[in-house]
């Protein structure tokens, strides 16, 4: 498993739309956070709901985003963080320090 | 696969008259029909869920607020932890600990489905699988929190898991005080199903 980011990288969400089964919510589409973990290897899911491998797998990262950034009228500490697991195809480099 | 008999077969999943549960055994005996599922197989499931319950992760919380060895290995590899239980979490998908302390408080949710570490605990509740949950625990979790009577201490973070992927978390809530000299099975039975999504925290017994 080669991992493309590490924890503290800054990483933006891809925006827009794929067809089909995606496991990342739209609402963090475009969005930038932070690796907090990688959390391994697993079969694409993209491919796994259509009865495909899901091989070559896919590095899996939990990814922390703050939560103000999210939603303008979010209630509570500006640091407060939401974390979500994210494949590596999701993720580009760059935005949150 | 050839369906030999020519009786009618009570459908496994029940007699439930909702439109669902009608889809349900429609789907069911097609699956059997076909030979992709057998009624033994569906029966071994259904028991296997049923054997799955909160309790489970109730035990796994008391024994790590009475063993530090224990708690770092349910936070470490939670899978692991639970085979020391003879809690058999399966091969996937992972299953992950979250830690409460004085300075965070966790809560879980999914928001594109319902997952939730029911290797572990079982089917979630409704709450957890109704659309509005999913969608305002992510963007609103303290109203939510507060909704259910539940308000985290002054200075504590909230930090929400959206349990997007491979990854099916259960929080491990504080020890509440004045338990000092309560043993571990007592102290399981103040952990609620809903401490372990994070919607609440356990607290002492009165009186």
């Amino acid at each position: 498993m080669t991992a493309r980011f590490a924890p503290g990288d800054a990483v933006r969400v891809r925006p827009g739309a794929k067809p089909g089964h995606v496991r990342t919510p739209d609402y963090l589409k475009g969005r930038q956070g932070r690796i907090e973990a990688v959390l391994g290897s697993f079969p694409n899911p993209e491919d796994l709901a259509y009865g495909l491998s899901g091989e070559p797998g896919r590095v899996l990262y939990k990814v922390g985003f703050r939560q103000e950034a999210l939603w303008s009228d979010y209630e509570g500490p500006s640091d407060e963080r939401l974390y979500a697991d994210v494949y590596e195809h999701w993720l580009e480099p760059g935005g949150e320090r | 696969m050839s369906h030999g008999n020519d009786h009618d077969h009570a459908a496994v999943t029940g007699s439930a008259t909702s439109p669902l549960a009608a889809r349900v055994r429609a789907m069911e005996a097609l699956l059997i029909e076909k030979g992709v599922l057998t009624e033994a197989e569906i029966q071994d499931n259904i028991a296997y869920m049923d054997s799955r319950s909160p309790a489970n992760g109730a035990r796994l919380v008391a024994r790590a607020w009475t063993d530090e060895g224990f708690k770092a290995r349910l936070l470490s590899d939670g899978k692991a932890a639970a085979i020391e239980f003879g809690i058999e979490a399966g091969a996937s998908p992972e299953f992950v600990v979250v830690e409460n302390t004085p300075g965070v408080h966790n809560l879980i949710v999914c928001t594109l489905c319902s997952c939730y570490p029911r290797n572990v605990l079982g089917r979630p509740p409704d709450w957890y699988k109704s659309f509005e949950y999913r969608s305002r625990a992510v963007r609103e979790p303290r109203a939510v929190m507060r909704e259910f009577g539940f308000e985290p201490p002054g200075g504590t973070r909230v930090a929400v898991h959206d349990s997007t992927a491979d990854v099916r978390y259960m929080v491990l809530p504080m020890r509440p005080p004045g338990t000092e000299g309560i043993g571990e099975e007592e102290l399981a039975g103040l952990v609620t199903r809903d401490c372990l999504i994070g919607m609440g925290v356990p607290s002492a017994p009165t009186g």
